[in-house]
């Protein structure tokens, strides 16, 4: 019985382990990126770094200068864009298939909405260079349609699937009594949708936004292969962007190990943790406190 | 007919626009690659090697490449990623430890995948010395699929009714023992089904690869677990981009693409169709 007792302890034990293995990840992730960006802060004022928006590490006559805010910004823009296509069109879809479809449609729809979230990221980087740049060009009289505008359609196509079906999650957990009193006091379906249900829904559906929002912080082949990769500030969205995530896919490949451009490239890395890890970490939040309150 | 009617028309056929406008991403973007990649795929366009600066030949090592580190993926990331589920669904009470955990599962499912990238370099090509190989990117994607195949794991899990589990402690059979004779048996094609899922993603991903092992050109198959491999996201990333001849081996970029995506596919069909047979086995 004994021995029973310790094996019984012991698989447990291994287990809890394991259990503890994502914790260990999460904060050696943190470590290793926190460790190997130092050297680089050591050289580079965080001043600099963060404020200014001269990359140029490889400077031969100046000194280099390490400025991450032209890929800061292009982020933003880039991602910010694409959830202006996406959440109209994503919270949509989701209403029309959490309301107004009939089972035959949803159906069909929901594994349609599945499939594009499993192309994988550099296949939809391919089209951007195949397909939506071309179109850009032509549309706008441009050289080539490699820009800022070319990433935001393609990271919205990237975040569409979270959006759709987080957000019809959401829409379904609003109890159907809130529903049925709008429909009764003569509202019409449309009315309660829009008057009570995506009200009802409204944090759901932001917590499903912000993942998308992290999502495409965090993306890399799109934006690398689409949006021209140009460190500059950006002035409008036909402009050639970098963002951070393409700067590092670009840049580690040709640096040498453990001289501060490699670091530096960690800090940037640094940087994209933080950013993604407070919009997952609100998204959560506000998701949790709907649940609450829906109960 | 009442001006509120009129709204509803207008608001439904906006809803519908939103939704054919999702169907219409997916339908054009299959479309073109279906279209212009089809002719490209031919018997030797699968089995031979790329040839004369990729310009011509085949894609058979990035093939090859893909579907071995979708191997080491596998290894490391089913078990792991079951054990976790297990711990969290049949040992784990609702603690404060437990609630990290969770949350430590959430947050590594939304860390870009090209940290995971930049923890490989430093953890696989650097600390442990692997160097860049086939191992040290097959793992740096397992510890990326991490999150997926823990949080299907556990679904598949607490699709196991309670009863099974009562059942054998009532006959005093250990937490063990029960795990092992009358949970894991039953969840087991759920978490494998998940666990697919999470794999095709996985198979998909070229940033985590990029700098953990994936190779420009190789004309030859990898020798080992230890040497540097072509794989097919990166192949497609390469002569889309990155090619000195863009427009000659645009074809090839595109079958690379079909091929890629059909890969990716037929893995999805195989975890949707276990997944249907689950549910008739259980509804039997």
């Amino acid at each position: 019985m004994a021995r029973h007792a310790h094996k019984e302890k012991l698989i447990h034990g291994l287990f809890l382990l394991n259990g503890l293995l994502v914790v260990f990840l999460l904060a050696g992730i943190f470590a290793v990126l926190v460790k190997t960006s130092i050297p680089a802060f050591r050289e580079i004022p965080l001043g600099q770094f963060l404020f200014s928006s001269v990359w140029n590490p490889t400077a031969t006559f100046t000194k280099p200068s390490y400025g991450i805010l032209a890929m800061l910004v292009s982020t933003f823009m880039v991602s910010v864009g694409a959830l202006a296509i996406a959440i109209p069109i994503g919270v949509g879809a989701a209403a029309y298939l959490s309301d107004v479809a009939n089972r035959h449609v949803r159906e069909i729809a929901k594994p349609i909405v599945e499939i594009l979230a499993g192309i994988p990221s550099v296949v939809i980087g391919f089209l951007g260079i195949v397909l939506v740049g071309p179109m850009i060009a032509r549309i706008f009289g441009l050289p080539n349609g490699l820009n800022a505008l070319n990433g935001a359609i393609l990271l919205a196509v990237m975040a569409l699937p979270t959006i759709v079906s987080l957000s019809e999650d959401a829409l379904k957990s609003v109890p159907r009594s809130f529903q049925e009193a709008s429909l009764a006091l003569g509202a019409t379906h449309w009315q309660t949708l829009v008057k009570v249900k995506i009200p009802a829904a409204l944090s759901g559906i932001i917590a499903a936004c912000m993942l998308g929002m992290g999502r495409a912080v965090g993306e890399t082949m799109t934006v690398l292969m689409a949006t021209g990769c140009s460190i500059k500030m950006p002035a409008s969205f036909l402009d050639s962007v970098q963002t951070m995530t393409a700067t590092i896919a670009i840049e580690l490949g040709e640096v040498p190990y453990n001289t501060t451009h490699y670091y530096a490239l960690f800090g940037i890395g640094l940087v994209l943790f933080i950013i993604t890890f407070f919009v997952n970490m609100a998204s959560d939040i506000i998701l949790h406190k709907y649940q609450r309150v829906m109960k | 007919m009442k001006l509120k009617n009129v709204t509803q028309a207008a608001g439904f056929l906006f809803l519908r626009i939103c939704v054919t406008a999702a169907i219409l991403a997916l339908v054009v973007i299959l479309a073109d690659i279906v279209t212009k990649g089809i002719g490209v795929i031919s018997w030797e366009f699968l089995t031979t090697m790329p040839k004369n600066g990729m310009t011509q030949g085949g894609i058979l090592p990035a093939i090859v490449g893909t579907f071995l580190v979708t191997v080491i993926t596998a290894l490391l990331a089913i078990p792991l990623g079951m054990g976790c589920a297990i711990y969290l669904n049949e040992y784990a009470s609702d603690t404060k430890l437990t609630r990290l955990i969770r949350m430590s599962i959430r947050n590594l499912s939304g860390v870009p995948s090209i940290v995971y990238g930049l923890f490989g370099v430093i953890l696989f090509v650097q600390l442990m010395n692997l160097g860049t190989c086939v191992l040290s990117a097959g793992m740096t994607l397992g510890l990326m699929t991490l999150p997926w195949t823990i949080t299907a794991s556990e679904e598949a899990l607490k699709n196991v009714p309670r009863s099974y589990r009562e059942g054998a402690l009532a006959l005093g059979a250990t937490k063990w023992q029960t795990i092992r004779t009358n949970v894991l048996p039953y969840a087991i094609p759920g978490m494998l089904t998940g666990t697919i899922l999470g794999l095709s993603r996985a198979a998909g991903e070229t940033a985590p690869i990029l700098f953990t092992g994936a190779a420009f050109y190789l004309p030859f198959l990898p020798k080992s677990l230890f040497s540097q491999f072509m794989a097919l996201p990166y192949h497609l990333y390469v002569m889309s981009t990155q090619h000195h001849a863009i427009s000659k081996v645009r074809p090839i970029a595109y079958g690379t693409a079909l091929v890629l995506i059909t890969m990716v596919f037929a893995m999805n069909l195989v975890a949707v169709i276990a997944r249907y047979r689950l549910r008739k086995i259980k509804m039997e």
